[in-house]
């Protein structure tokens, strides 16, 4: 097993303080500054979970969020996270996890932690707080711009973390980073956030951060920054190097190893054997010596030395160096370093491989985005601090802030990086396959993968990505992706970077569903809206559908009663007495300016500009398809004014509608759309009995019908408020709807009730609404039209004006929309009048047919009706006004049924109740 | 060909298999299925609405039903059922005339209550509290996922047998026009004189039919999909919810697999807009309040042709002997071998195909248009 153990002394933690957690059901102890991983090497816990195919062991391979071995489950309140890195995990009191066969559970019932979002706008962003990050905040900071320094881990630092022995103006690096940090807090424009990971970069600035809070109170909180600048300091992944057996559990990247010991205090291993391409893997096997390991083998491939193979069950017990098997419990691994690019390539910022470093770089200028330090490919601890600070300067000098030269930064004393060596993979011998050379670990790819790959001949990076799997699991192939890519190269006789590498996509790190979806749960999922009747209608015991965003009284049982009776009850009411209706929830668009009329004209079928001032018009609105979109009453309130009624569903759509013709075809028009939708509540009082309750309410205004006629509209005070009264009807009857400011909604309907309690007055809802305008063939948009229906089609083709040009028009004389067949409205009248047509069933021509059967309709309403003291529906029926009297079919699931088509009109086709 | 997706190596397939046309070049910009092929939540069902559109679906179904075996490639087909939910009475109304139609037209097709949704999907939230609450769905038992890359794959080896010449990083850059008849291409890697020319190329049809001078009435925008990392079995089927926009289903190795909304922008960009990723997972959450804590691990684009009645255009254009297969807009990997097999015998016979017929380009000058906003698995 792992002989790695905490040291007495050194490391960033804070041994003062003891933090217990369960791993795999056994107790441990940590301490605050360990990850769960350098947690687990402390307690001498090496092998974490398995792998996912395989089921071979899997250890902690690197100390960051790449790290493709170690993934763990961790408890939560009602649940447990599944694929989190061990490496990434930050250690609290009473953490409980436990390792993973390279796949996750899903166990939450419900979550119940918080997540929320927030929006900021900022001059110069610098994503990563390392070296490079803190120089390039330092100097974009002191020219008052506006900065946000974000860094992923709890601390600032970066790399310096996990080092020692470099010196910054004369004093260890850590204590110039604390200075630092101090400075960049006081200054008021200076945001720092930790624990805070740049998840995505977008177009124009924009960059989405995920940040883990520790106030107990949100778990996380994704941050949408838009930034004038954005500086990627985002430093470098450590790669490995690809040979057979390294996956055992003992084999860990060098830069790893030393940043447990330099950060946790935890020595990784006690006999070490370490496989470098360069002078900092050298190092790293130096400083764990220093701490108390005996290093057995160097193998520097840059001297030709291989590492070939290793052994141990299931710990490393010996490492083959050149052929030779040498004793060791530690296999340090490394193969130099790749620059983060991936934010830099999200918004398709382009990268080439750098032969100097051998690795992908970020190449020319991309919008507001410029890297530094690591990132940009430099490596020297000097090169990150001037980098950053140029980088910093130049940012915020052009998001207007100081002349864009770089401030000095202080001197650095650091070892140099010496030669880069390059080695991908150590060749497999002959004979060997290729099938213990894992690529991936935690997809558990193989170089015999690759080489499967290229021979069916998937030549293409993004091929051998898709077929062989590497880079497409939870580390999204933060060590094993360039590596790839190389492997690939040889193997096609490419360069590396004619090869590339497969697209890089946000998220960085994976991000939780339930931190993404933020607070936009249960009921603020979507805003519900409530007119300001609502409270009134929840008080009279109303059931509410969902129209949209809003909820609408869809009908008034009383106590015991079915949906069925309540429905004919409100039917009868208002078809003898009188009914009250919240029409509060329809849209309603004020259009202001001198061209509302000529807008009206182009975008309804019929004629509005010259309607009377005070008068009201029904009108259809189609698209360009000639097909109807959306319908209403729409009033003319002055010369230059109007108010435009929309359907509750479609209110957004038509305003959209409007905005897009007068933005980007009329913009000569002199006219102003404004959705005034909340601004009124509509009270409908509706029936023969209306008119004496609204002389009741209104007793300043004459209701005559030749005072007050059909299609018109009359300022007035209604029940002593202020109101606009409408004289139109959706049900035949003679109705008013009375339109108030909204705060003035439930006074008038509270006036409206009890001035109305005499005559009978019934609140009726949606349902009601519906049947009695069925009854007399009127359609709603949306239910009896699809996006396939015509004007004509609803006959309703006088409506679409012949003498003048609107949307849609052109389309009406399409041959296709000439044709006698088409599917146009009609009513049904089912065989047995107690049989309530299912909506949406198909239409037939015959009783018997079998599948496929051609079809020539469907129903589109379907009702009761207590006026016809039957069912009855509407359907879209070919040629259906031909076939008014004949009998068609409908085939239900059990069985067939019968029904009659008639006209669309069922009741009072003369229109004789309109004026009561 | 213009086009190595997974309609254009089909079609190649078909037109060699079907028609014995085996002097074929399939071109390819990039690389070889990397379009929506590649960029697809790769859910299979021909539950549409207008007859039209059944039938070239469910001639597309039965053809998946056969085609692992006919291209011996593992597909990783499952029929697992797909399910639309409806969360409003409204949608209902469609769900159940689209339930109605398809068993007209024998297309199995069922009508769900919530009770039966959890049934057949049992971490569905059927809750009637929540914010819009599932009042039942249609569900096509048929339906299901198969692994994409694994379809264009099977298609190219199996053109390849047959002679297919597939050319990859090869980027048409003119169409050469004679006498109003096609006569070849220009490439990024030199002339190719072709007696047909079929352009295949989803996402950027409106381009390439700009380069033989004709415009079609196709907008493209981005559409964002998802996964998960892999995770235990827990959803067995695939859920689609056009109202609240989440489809998902988990795929083979366990990683959940979902599609997110439409970007409203036009774009030839392979990406989209965060905001809506972020909607989708709230989205997905109401619906599955188990997912909470599984991650999104790697999003991506494709870029969807959408014609403004949401339906394919497929056949002649005003150019002889040029073909155009295009429009799939949110929808086109189920078609995948049904849009083949009729594009091959268009361009072998020269006229459309029976079942390509309705969609033909001409369509939107007859009025003779098929609607299927309603059926799309994501709103216009």
């Amino acid at each position: 097993m792992t002989r790695a153990r905490r040291l007495p002394g050194g490391g960033r933690i804070d041994r003062t303080r003891t933090l217990g957690f369960h791993f795999d059901g056994a107790p441990y102890a940590g301490h605050p500054g360990d990850t769960l991983a350098s947690a687990l090497l402390a307690n001498g816990v090496g092998i974490v979970g398995r792998g996912v195919y395989s089921g071979r062991p899997r250890g902690i391979v690197a100390a960051g969020v790449e790290d493709p071995g170690a993934l763990v489950q961790v408890e939560l309140p009602g649940g447990s996270e599944p694929m989190l890195r061990a490496a990434a995990v930050e250690l609290f009191d009473g953490l409980v996890a436990d390792g993973l066969p390279g796949k996750g559970r899903l166990t939450i019932e419900r979550e119940s932690a918080r997540f929320d979002k927030r929006y900021r706008h900022v001059d110069v962003l610098v994503i990563g707080g390392g070296a490079a990050g803190i120089a390039a905040a330092e100097a974009a900071a002191r020219t008052g711009a506006r900065v946000l320094l974000a860094d992923q881990d709890l601390a600032l630092g970066g790399a310096l973390l996990g080092s020692e022995g470099e010196r910054i103006g004369g004093a260890p690096a850590l204590e110039w980073v604390a200075a630092a940090e101090a400075r960049l807090r006081a200054v008021p424009e200076v945001t720092i956030l930790l624990r805070t990971t740049a998840i995505g970069l977008y177009d124009h600035g924009s960059a989405v951060l995920v940040e883990r809070c520790t106030d107990g109170v949100t778990e996380a909180r994704v941050h949408h920054i838009r930034a004038g600048r954005i500086v990627l300091a985002t430093g470098a992944i450590e790669r490995p190097i690809v040979f057979s057996g390294n996956d055992r559990p003992g084999v860990m990247l060098a830069g790893a190893a030393r940043s447990y010991l330099h950060r946790h205090g935890v020595l990784a291993g006690e006999r070490i054997v370490i496989f470098t391409t360069h002078d900092a893997g050298l190092r790293a096997a130096r400083d764990l010596e220093a701490a108390g390991a005996t290093v057995v083998a160097v193998a520097d491939a840059r001297a030709g030395d291989r590492v070939t193979g290793t052994e141990g069950d299931p710990w490393l017990s010996a490492v083959h160096v050149n052929g030779t098997a040498v004793r060791a419990d530690l296999l340090l691994v490394t193969g130099g370093w790749n620059p983060a690019v991936h934010l830099w390539s999200h918004p398709r910022g382009t990268i080439r491989f750098d032969e100097t470093i051998g690795a992908f770089v970020p190449d020319v200028p991309n919008g507001p985005y410029a890297a530094a330090g690591a990132a940009a490919g430099t490596f020297d601890l000097a090169g990150c601090l001037a980098g950053g600070a140029a980088a910093g300067a130049a940012a915020a000098g052009l998001a207007g802030f100081g002349d864009g030269q770089a401030p000095p930064v202080p001197a650095v004393e650091a070892p140099a990086v010496g030669p880069l060596g390059r080695l991908w993979l150590v060749e497999p011998e002959p004979g060997d396959d290729g099938t213990a050379h894992i690529v991936d670990l935690e997809r558990e790819a193989t170089l015999a993968d690759i080489r499967s790959a290229l021979g069916a001949g998937l030549a293409s990076i993004e091929h051998v990505k898709r077929y062989t799997t590497i880079g497409t699991a939870s580390d999204q192939g933060k060590t094993s992706g360039i590596v790839t890519s190389a492997i690939a190269a040889a193997l096609l006789g490419q360069e590396v970077g004619a090869v590339g590498v497969p697209t890089f996509r946000a998220p960085y790190v994976p991000v939780s569903f339930a931190a993404l979806g933020g607070r936009e749960r249960g009921p603020l999922f979507d805003p519900v809206r409530t007119t300001p009747i609502h409270a009134r209608e929840v008080a009279a015991g109303a059931l509410f559908e969902n129209v949209g965003q809003w909820k609408r009284a869809w009908f008034y049982p009383r106590p015991g009663e079915s949906m069925e009776a309540a429905v004919l009850r409100e039917c009868a009411a208002v078809r003898t007495g009188v009914g009250i209706f919240d029409g509060s929830t329809l849209g309603k668009i004020d259009l202001q300016g001198p061209d509302a009329g000529i807008l009206l004209d182009r975008v309804y079928t019929n004629t509005f500009s010259t309607l009377a001032v005070g008068s009201c018009r029904y009108g259809l609105m189609t698209k360009a398809d000639g097909m109807v979109f959306d319908d209403g009453v729409t009033s003319r309130i002055a010369d230059d004014r109007w108010l435009m009624t929309t359907t509750t569903g479609n209110a957004a759509a038509v305003l959209d509608h409007l905005e897009e013709w007068l933005q980007t075809e009329w913009p000569e028009l002199r006219v102003r759309a404004t959705s005034v939708t909340e601004e009124w509540a509509v009270v409908a009082l509706v029936g023969p009995r209306s008119r004496e309750l609204l002389r009741r309410l209104a007793p300043g205004i004459e209701v005559s019908n030749d005072a007050f006629p059909f299609m018109t509209w009359r300022d007035a005070e209604v029940a002593g408020l202020p109101a606009r009264v409408f004289r139109i009807s959706f049900s035949g009857e003679l109705a008013y709807e009375v339109n108030v400011a909204g705060w003035h909604g439930a006074a008038l309907w509270d006036a409206a009730m009890s001035a109305g309690a005499d005559l009978g007055i019934t609140p009726y809802g949606t349902e009601t609404m519906h049947v009695l305008r069925a009854e007399k063939g009127y359609p709603i948009i949306g239910q009896e039209t699809d996006g396939s229906v015509s004007p004509d089609d609803l006959g309703l083709g006088r409506m679409a004006s012949r003498k003048k040009w609107c949307i849609g028009s052109r389309s009406w004389h399409r041959p296709d929309l000439l044709r006698a067949d088409r599917k146009q409205l009609v009513s049904l009248l089912p065989e047995d009048p107690e049989l309530v047509l299912p909506e949406g069933a198909q239409i037939v021509a015959a009783p018997d047919l079998a599948p496929p059967m051609p079809m020539i309709g469907h129903v589109t309403s379907s009702y009761r009706s207590a006026a016809l003291g039957r069912s009855f529906a509407l359907a879209l029926v070919r040629g259906g006004r031909a076939r008014i009297g004949e009998t068609v079919w409908l085939p239900l699931p059990d069985r067939t049924v019968a029904a009659t088509v008639g006209s669309s009109v069922l009741f009072d086709p003369e229109g004789t109740r309109r004026d009561g | 060909m213009v086009g190595a997706g997974g309609h254009g190596l089909a079609t190649a397939y078909y037109l060699a298999k079907n028609h014995g046309i085996r002097d074929v070049a399939v071109v390819e910009r990039g690389w070889l299925g990397g379009g929506n092929m590649a960029r697809n939540t790769t859910i299979i069902r021909s539950n549409y609405l207008w007859d039209a559109s059944a039938a070239i679906y469910e001639h597309s179904l039965k053809l998946w039903e056969t085609l692992a075996e006919e291209l011996d490639y593992d597909l990783l087909f499952s029929q697992r059922g797909v399910m639309s939910l409806a969360h409003s009475l409204h949608d209902v109304r469609e769900g159940q005339r689209r339930a109605s139609a398809n068993r007209l037209n024998g297309i199995d097709a069922l009508w769900l209550d919530p009770e039966a949704c959890r049934e057949v999907c049992p971490i569905l939230n059927i809750d009637p509290e929540v914010r819009y609450p599932v009042l039942g769905a249609t569900f096509q038992p048929r339906g299901g996922i198969a692994r994409h890359e694994h379809v264009a794959w099977g298609y190219a080896r199996a053109a390849d047998a047959l002679g297919v010449d597939l050319i990859e990083g090869c980027e048409v850059q003119g169409i050469d026009v004679t006498d109003g008849r096609v006569t070849g291409l220009r490439t990024s890697r030199g002339p190719i004189r072709a007696g047909k020319v079929a352009l295949v190329a989803a996402g950027h049809s409106s381009l390439l039919a700009e380069m033989a001078g004709f415009t079609l009435p196709i907008t493209s925008h981005p559409l964002q999909a998802l996964v998960s990392e892999l995770l235990q079995p827990v959803h067995p089927t695939v859920v689609m919810s056009n109202a609240v926009h989440v489809y998902v289903s988990q795929a083979h190795k366990g990683e959940l697999v979902m599609g997110a909304g439409i970007d409203s922008y036009n774009s030839y960009a392979q990406r989209g807009s965060f905001h809506v990723i972020e909607h989708q997972m709230a989205a997905a959450l109401e619906l599955f309040p188990i997912f909470a804590r599984a991650h999104v691990l790697r999003t991506w684009g494709g870029i969807v042709d959408t014609a403004p009645d949401a339906s394919p255009i497929i056949g002649v254009t005003p150019v002889e002997n040029l073909f155009i297969n295009c429009g799939w807009g949110t929808g086109g990997f189920k078609a995948t071998p049904g849009s083949g097999w009729v594009m091959a015998e268009t361009v072998a016979t020269g006229r459309p195909h029976e079942l390509a017929r309705p969609f033909a380009l001409e369509r939107f000058v007859t009025g003779d248009l098929v609607d299927e906003h309603g059926a799309a698995g994501v709103a216009h």
